[in-house]
């Protein structure tokens, strides 16, 4: 009996030690009678491609908007590296924020700089120890992950909607986050173009070891990116597997994500 | 009725809010200096064409439109004194402020509105840069300082142009026309017409970042929060100047 109960503990504490965000209860509304997050549990384990799939509107942006306070929640816990970010101070929550990294639907390039200035807006405010040098380094190294660093002076609006994507993940990858936060990633570009986003996405993790919660309707990307899937439906998680598992699941709504 | 008066009450205490927080972190560090200088360059800078033509302008009709009436009682002298009071107490500070306000105002508040639409403001926000301080506190304070330097800039083109109107109808020496000009002004001219473009400045920058940050979701928005920082600053700047008329009455 002894030993079990030691075992348990370990496994407990082993569990808890590899958690990185845990949401427990969470619940967002906008207005009266528009609940979008009714109570969401869920947890992410280090080094997990955790997929989020669900009709449009069902809550998947709130949810992770809620992970990095963009949204705020009205009610429940969300704990991020062990820290429930619900009740920081803004400089607490910054420096959660700098160890988190952001993939918006559209990239949300900065319209009036470069793609070299994207890249070094966020990278000289927080790594001000660094010389030009270094800050030209980093930039050639985040461009290279993700194969674009040809496009360095480029501005946004020459770029490609693939190519946006690309440097917005550049951006995101060049404060070396512990975990990614993609918001639709895949949304708007082609077969092959997701295609290579996707592949990406896991050539990253892999390289990093980050944390990713993936928001996606491409089940290609779902398929190729995702260690685990959960499927959000009317502000609640009804359903977390494997694609495999969801793919043969008993609930016909389940299945027809994969039809 | 009740819900537009809640929507005027509303919008007055976010305006509030809005400008307290630009107190609270326009003295914190760090300082966007580069940002700053570059806001100054575009708002400044590049509305000197503008502002020069229009105040060029100005004093032009102005000298034109008035010499008639005066030489009616045969006061012809008057005129370039006539025209500088004019002009720095009143005409140029309020034409140059709705001149920014038009183009400054509404700038900001597009270009605001739509890194509001696009996400660029939620992307500073989890890079974990304040992007009020970046994008607000540094077009305030450069509307702020700029728009008194443009109402200078209207008032010696505005100046310049009265005396090319004069020239029209009669023949006045340059050093003649500015002798009677300076002979004409008093510091208590020239001080609260200055002060009050300060506020017209502070406020044409705070309305057009009001607009733009809080844009709503969706292109439609932009195109408003551009109008409405139009319309609200165009009716901030007459307040503050009936405002600030009231007041320098007082000491006169």
């Amino acid at each position: 009996m002894i030993p079990e109960e030691i075992n348990t503990v370990e496994q407990l504490t082993d569990k808890k030690e590899n958690t990185v965000i845990s949401i427990g209860n969470l619940h967002k509304s906008f207005g009266k009678n528009n609940d979008v997050l009714k109570g969401v549990e869920l947890t992410v384990k280090k080094g997990e491609n955790l997929v989020v799939l669900g009709k449009s509107g069902s809550g998947k942006s709130v949810l992770i908007k809620c992970l990095v306070r963009l949204v705020e929640a009205d009610q429940g816990e969300i704990k991020v590296f062990d820290t429930d970010i619900t009740t920081l101070d803004n400089n607490a929550l910054n420096a959660v924020r700098l160890r988190i990294g952001f993939l918006f639907q559209n990239a949300a390039l900065y319209d009036s700089m470069t793609v070299r200035q994207n890249l070094e807006f966020p990278l000289k405010r927080h790594s001000k120890e660094l010389n030009p040098t270094e800050v030209e380094e980093a930039i050639i190294e985040a461009l290279d992950s993700v194969g674009l660093a040809d496009a360095i002076d480029k501005m946004p609006s020459e770029l490609s909607g693939g190519m946006r994507k690309r440097i917005g993940l550049a951006r995101t990858l060049i404060l070396k986050p512990e975990i990614i936060l993609y918001d639709e990633p895949t949304t708007g570009l082609d077969t092959i173009t997701s295609r290579e986003i996707s592949e990406l996405i896991l050539a990253i993790q892999k390289k990093n070891k980050t944390t990713s919660i993936i928001i996606t309707h491409d089940m290609a990307c779902a398929k190729l990116t995702g260690d685990r899937l959960v499927i959000l439906k009317e502000g609640l998680i009804v359903a977390e597997g494997t694609y495999e598992e969801l793919e043969k699941s008993g609930d016909e709504w389940v299945r027809s994500f994969f039809n | 009725m009740v819900i537009y008066l809640k929507s005027i009450f509303n919008d007055a205490g976010n305006v509030t809010l809005f400008t307290a927080r630009f107190f609270k972190e326009v003295l914190k560090p760090p300082f966007e200096i580069k940002e700053f200088i570059r806001q100054c360059y575009t708002i400044g800078y590049k509305s000197l064409p503008l502002v020069g033509i229009t105040g060029f302008i100005m004093g032009l009709v102005l000298t034109l439109q008035s010499r008639p009436t005066l030489a009616e009682f045969g006061a012809e002298s008057w005129l370039p004194g006539m025209v500088a009071l004019s002009l720095i107490r009143e005409i140029a500070p309020v034409i140059t402020a709705l001149i920014c306000a038009g183009k400054i105002s509404s700038g900001i508040g597009a270009e605001l509105g739509s890194m509001k639409v696009t996400e660029q403001i939620d992307a500073m926000e989890v890079s974990a840069i304040n992007p009020y301080k970046y994008l607000v506190v540094t077009r305030i304070l450069a509307t702020t300082l700029m728009v008194p330097l443009l109402v200078i800039f209207a008032d010696g083109i505005g100046i310049l142009g009265g005396y090319i109107g004069i020239n029209i109808h009669s023949d006045v020496n340059l050093v003649r026309y500015f002798s009677q000009v300076l002979a004409s002004l008093d510091f208590i001219d020239i001080l609260p017409a200055t002060i009050k473009t300060f506020f017209f400045g502070f406020f044409i920058g705070m309305i057009g970042c009001y607009k733009g940050f809080t844009a709503a979701n969706g292109t439609e928005s932009v195109g408003k929060a551009a109008n409405s920082a139009v319309v609200a600053a165009s009716l901030i700047i007459f307040i503050i100047d009936m405002l600030a008329v009231q007041i320098t009455d007082l000491f006169m």
